[in-house]
């Protein structure tokens, strides 16, 4: 193992618990992940200790609360490889952060005739922000497509890349079947006909070493509570030229340099983009989920990660009233999330049995409809690992799968007598 | 005790309606097609209604989805065919107040619709039997006298 689990799992008391008697086996961390103590601690520190409003107190509280939040700005930049941390603005979530960014950005330069391409297999969250951006400008949205397996049909890319396109906004890892995109490569592509990237890296943050430089993107959206952090503080990372341009999002205290009657003018970036008192407290703790993950090493999350997932590709493809989607982990550059489905049953069903199990999936749509059209499925199962799963774990689900099948089994058995 | 309210959630009568659903398919004829899905988990389904002097003459459904819902839909047709649109609203509301735990009203007959009261315990599940019963009040709207 890439990871030292056993010591890892002692720093997430909620792993301790036991779900309606057995034994907690969280595989739901693509919806949200488990915190360390040390988060926990952070926020409580800060609410026992360093509790004041930011940026505008003379005293000494105020001076620390202020000095923490902003740290942790460098510290995401850090984590990121962003340039600096002034391309660091902190949301609410990535929804937040890319509806800040289709409206900041989008709203006064997109017309009728622009077009801005998304793909088949994003989240609602990097879909109806654009919707939206559209119906307000008259510009119209494209779609990469999807193959079989998912992943995204990049041979059609150059032909949906036009001098219309003035965006492209991706996922880089999918939340449904953990497709990593070639982004990089997408990214060149995008500015050769002189569209902007933005990445939706919800998945890709908390999981794999992300070095926005190196991706080349634009612009960049992922959520604190996904990777140890607390919920309730998402990241737009944007090139500073970009934001500097941009017209505020939300207008208020804070991002104001001078207020008149009837008219302001804007602080600097990030702050003009912050309005109101932000998520102190949660940013603050945020610091610490990154921490975390740097002392594991990211490179070392993802070998982690993989292993969970080879394995738990493998055991499921040997049930035969299995099906899985998404490309084979062993040949395409795959996150840990497993989506399947059992013959004959609704995800519903299998998640509602896997629950009275003590494993904790998903099941449903993943907000990703569009995708479950495309792979002519309503819903699936969901398995996602974190830096905290073990083998045995994966295990524990496969058991627990065979007790959903004897479940459904025995009682349509009697039914049928 | 979880062994046992899943029992109680997946009731043998449930397991049957859902292995073979009666009232499943097209129905030619029907004057009324109504369709509406579960934000949770995508399901959609449709109820197609046909109405005679006020009686609803025959129902079928359409669409996939758990077990839970499609015994639900299955159910509910059976028990609405041939009842007049003031009784399905009855029996609707009657549902309703089965997911909080109230008794049904006088003269209101659950048939096995009865065996839903598990799902009860399962609170993320309830939008899964509503379904049925909130596509089909959505299609009788229009066809319920006004109250004056």
């Amino acid at each position: 193992m890439a990871l030292d689990v056993r010591r890892i799992r002692l720093d997430f008391p909620i792993l301790d618990r036991r779900v309606h008697g057995k034994p907690l086996v969280y595989l739901d961390n693509a919806a949200t992940s488990q915190k360390p103590r040390q988060v926990i601690d952070a926020l409580t520190a800060y609410y026992i200790r360093s509790n004041a409003n930011i940026h505008r107190g003379i005293h000494a509280l105020a001076e620390e609360a202020t000095a923490a939040y902003e740290a942790v700005r460098l510290q995401v930049a850090r984590f990121i490889h962003a340039p600096s941390e002034r391309g660091i603005v902190f949301t609410r979530n990535t929804t937040e952060a890319i509806n800040l960014f289709a409206h900041a950005w989008g709203r006064s330069r997109l017309k009728a005739g622009d077009q801005i391409l998304l793909s088949e297999m994003e989240h609602h969250s990097n879909l109806v922000p654009w919707q939206l951006l559209a119906k307000a400008t008259g510009a119209s949205l494209a779609f990469v497509p999807v193959t079989d397996d998912g992943r995204l049909e990049l041979g059609k890319l150059d032909a949906l890349l036009t001098r219309r396109t003035k965006l492209v906004a991706l996922t880089h890892m999918s939340n449904v079947l953990g497709t990593i995109n070639p982004i990089q490569d997408i990214v060149q592509r995008a500015h050769r006909v002189g569209a902007l990237a933005l990445i939706d890296a919800a998945q890709s943050a908390p999981h794999l070493p992300l070095d926005v430089q190196q991706l080349g993107a634009d612009a960049v959206a992922f959520s604190a509570h996904k990777m140890l952090g607390p919920t309730g503080v998402g990241v737009l990372w944007a090139r500073e030229e970009l934001l500097e341009a941009m017209e505020p999002f939300l207008g208020g205290g804070e991002m104001i340099s001078d207020v008149q009657l009837t008219s302001s003018t804007w602080n600097e970036i990030p702050w003009k983009f912050e309005a109101g008192t932000p998520n102190i407290a949660d940013v603050i703790a945020f610091g610490e989920a990154l921490a975390y993950l740097g002392r594991l090493g990211m490179d070392q999350v993802q070998a982690h990660e993989q292993e969970l997932t080879l394995y738990a590709y493998r055991r499921l493809r040997e049930q035969p009233d299995i099906t899985l989607y998404g490309p084979d982990p062993h040949t395409t550059p795959r996150g840990g999330v497993v989506s399947f489905n059992l013959q004959g049953l609704h995800p519903h069903d299998v998640g509602t049995v896997l629950d009275a199990e003590g494993v904790a999936i998903r099941a449903g749509h993943h907000c990703a409809k569009p995708l479950m059209r495309r792979l002519g499925v309503a819903a699936t199962a969901r398995a996602s690992f974190y830096i905290y799963n073990t083998l045995e774990e994966v295990d524990r689900l496969l058991e627990a799968l065979q007790a959903v099948r004897s479940f459904f089994s025995k009682k349509t058995a009697k039914v049928g007598s | 005790m979880v062994m046992e309210q899943l029992d109680e959630l997946y009731r043998e009568v449930i397991l049957d309606h859902f292995k073979s659903p009666t009232h499943h398919g097209e129905l030619p004829g029907a004057q009324v097609h109504v369709t509406g899905s579960n934000p949770l988990c995508g399901d959609e389904m449709t109820f197609h209604l046909k109405l005679d002097d006020g009686r609803l003459s025959a129902i079928r459904f359409t669409g996939k989805g758990c077990a839970i819902s499609q015994a639900a839909a299955s159910m509910l047709a059976t028990q609405l065919e041939g009842k007049s649109v003031a009784q399905a609203g009855a029996l609707i509301d009657a549902l309703k107040g089965l997911m909080q735990g109230r008794e049904p009203a006088a003269g209101v007959d659950l048939g096995d619709l009865e065996a839903l009261a598990g799902v009860r315990k399962f609170p993320v599940r309830v939008k899964c039997a509503a379904l049925s019963w909130n596509v089909v009040e959505q299609g009788l709207k229009p066809q319920r006298p006004a109250h004056s």
